[in-house]
């Protein structure tokens, strides 16, 4: 058939968090590449189904690429083969007729499995609760000019805020650190100045909470950069770096 | 002092260490480099033997040998920590990894490549600082110059020496440009200019000491 594959695919599967996981291999036929990655698992999920087996269990929600929640290891890549894409926005015209697939979830002891592809990545949103926020005086909304700031670090900011937090970078670095992830959001606040106030005691324990979580520490390969969804650059880890060893020397 | 032994002891304060030490370490390498070089004047030794003498007398230099190995046991004591530190972040490896996609085979084997350097470096203390410091063979005949001729005349040291300055380059090549990384000192302005003389380092230094095994293996320097 034109335009349609038939791939054989390795899907990890794992109960729970507590049971030890294992591929099963599925063919898969007819599958269009006009389809996205999570649409040809919805194919194989109907199958199985329809077979009374157990579907894959995968995280997925806006499927536009802007949501952060899916998220596949495909043949040894975060979110697959192609570079500035979540999984969703993978199409399946990125491979071959007859290929083999390999499907992994996440792996880090900071992202337990909860089953099959499905991890939990609470760990990000408790990095984020130790300081990544601006405290504010509830009232009106001060006059938007009141605050000059440089078109360049509104710019960077902004480029820093465009993570989605999906932990691409952690599943990417051989040390399953989340550098990438906590240096964006230090520095999408540290460059404003609404963030500058707070920006030593955020430095100190968002980087706390992050090894305490048990990410790894940092070899600067820049394999968390290439495979980042959204292009978040190791500028901000350089920038977290300098927080951070500002703040041991100036923080009380 | 807690705060600071805090600060050194994050995963930040880990490669911040290295970082510094592994900075220190190629500012050595600089000096033992362009010391070595002067083999190629061909003038006998004469040069390196005079420098080489300098060296053992001047007791700035011997203060700073000190220091050197500490900075080199810092050096490999924390890559050791931060290896096992690593380690534990990943049980379940992936079955699959094409890490050839998204980063350099040398950057993610900083800790293969230090291990192999210090296999090497063993060899290395052995061959000339332990003949010249631990025993009393260094002589007016028989000078550093001289032993350098005798270690070198076996090809198995020379082809195991060459395979050492490979690691190092490669070592280098990750390790110069990361540590600046590290520190902080990422910048359009800058990070070009670190990146393109961190390669330049790397080359040069591994190529001279390449260049000097094989270079008295081959009689190319009398």
């Amino acid at each position: 058939m034109e335009g349609h594959l038939n791939l054989t695919l390795k899907i990890w599967r794992q109960k729970n968090a507590s049971v030890a996981g294992k591929f099963e291999t599925y063919q898969v036929s007819g599958i269009s590449t006009d389809m996205s990655f999570l649409e040809m698992i919805d194919v194989l999920n109907n199958r199985l189904i329809e077979e009374g087996d157990d579907p894959v269990a995968f995280d997925h929600d806006c499927r536009e690429g802007i949501c952060g929640m899916c998220s596949m290891y495909i043949n040894g890549r975060p979110h697959g083969p192609n570079r500035g894409v979540t999984t969703c926005q993978l199409h399946m015209r990125s491979f071959k007729d007859g290929e083999t697939i390999t499907v992994e979830p996440w792996r880090a002891s900071a992202f337990p499995v909860i089953k099959d592809l499905v991890v939990n990545r609470s760990a990000f949103d408790r990095i984020i609760a130790a300081g990544g926020f601006v405290s504010i005086n509830t009232g009106n909304a001060q006059d938007a000019n009141s605050l000059p700031i440089p078109k360049e670090d509104a710019d960077d900011a902004f480029a820093a805020a465009a993570c989605i937090g999906c932990g691409a970078c952690v599943a990417a670095c051989k040390n399953a650190s989340a550098m990438l992830f906590t240096s964006a959001k230090i520095s999408q606040l540290a460059l404003l100045p609404q963030g500058k106030v707070e920006a030593a005691k955020r430095a100190e324990a968002m980087v706390a909470q992050m090894d305490e979580e048990g990410f790894g520490a940092c070899s600067n390969t820049g394999a968390c950069e290439a495979e980042c969804p959204k292009g978040i650059s190791l500028e901000n880890i350089a920038r977290m770096n300098r927080e951070y060893f500002s703040a041991t020397f100036s923080s009380k | 002092m807690a705060w600071l032994a805090k600060s050194f002891n994050s995963s930040l304060g880990k490669k911040l260490l290295m970082a510094i030490t592994g900075l220190f370490l190629i500012s050595f390498l600089i000096v033992h480099c362009g010391l070595n070089a002067t083999i190629f004047l061909n003038d006998g030794g004469v040069a390196f033997n005079e420098g080489a003498e300098f060296m053992a007398h001047n007791p700035i230099i011997r203060t700073m040998e000190i220091v050197l190995f500490g900075g080199l046991l810092l050096h490999i004591f924390d890559g050791l920590r931060l290896w096992l530190d690593n380690k534990k972040k990943r049980p379940v490896a992936y079955a699959v990894v094409d890490g050839a996609a998204n980063s350099k085979w040398y950057s993610r084997s900083m800790g293969l490549l230090g291990t192999l350097l210090l296999l090497f470096l063993i060899m290395h203390l052995k061959h000339f600082w332990y003949f010249s410091r631990l025993t009393n063979d260094l002589t007016e005949s028989h000078t550093l110059y001289n032993e350098m001729q005798v270690v070198f005349q076996s090809p198995i040291v020379v082809i195991v020496y060459v395979l050492g300055c490979i690691s190092l380059g490669y070592h280098l090549l990750h390790g110069f440009q990361s540590a600046f990384q590290t520190m902080g000192w990422n910048h359009p302005k800058y990070t070009p200019t670190i990146k393109a003389i961190g390669a330049i380092y790397s080359i040069v230094i591994a190529a001279l000491f390449a260049a000097m095994p094989v270079a008295f293996y081959f009689n190319l320097i009398q």
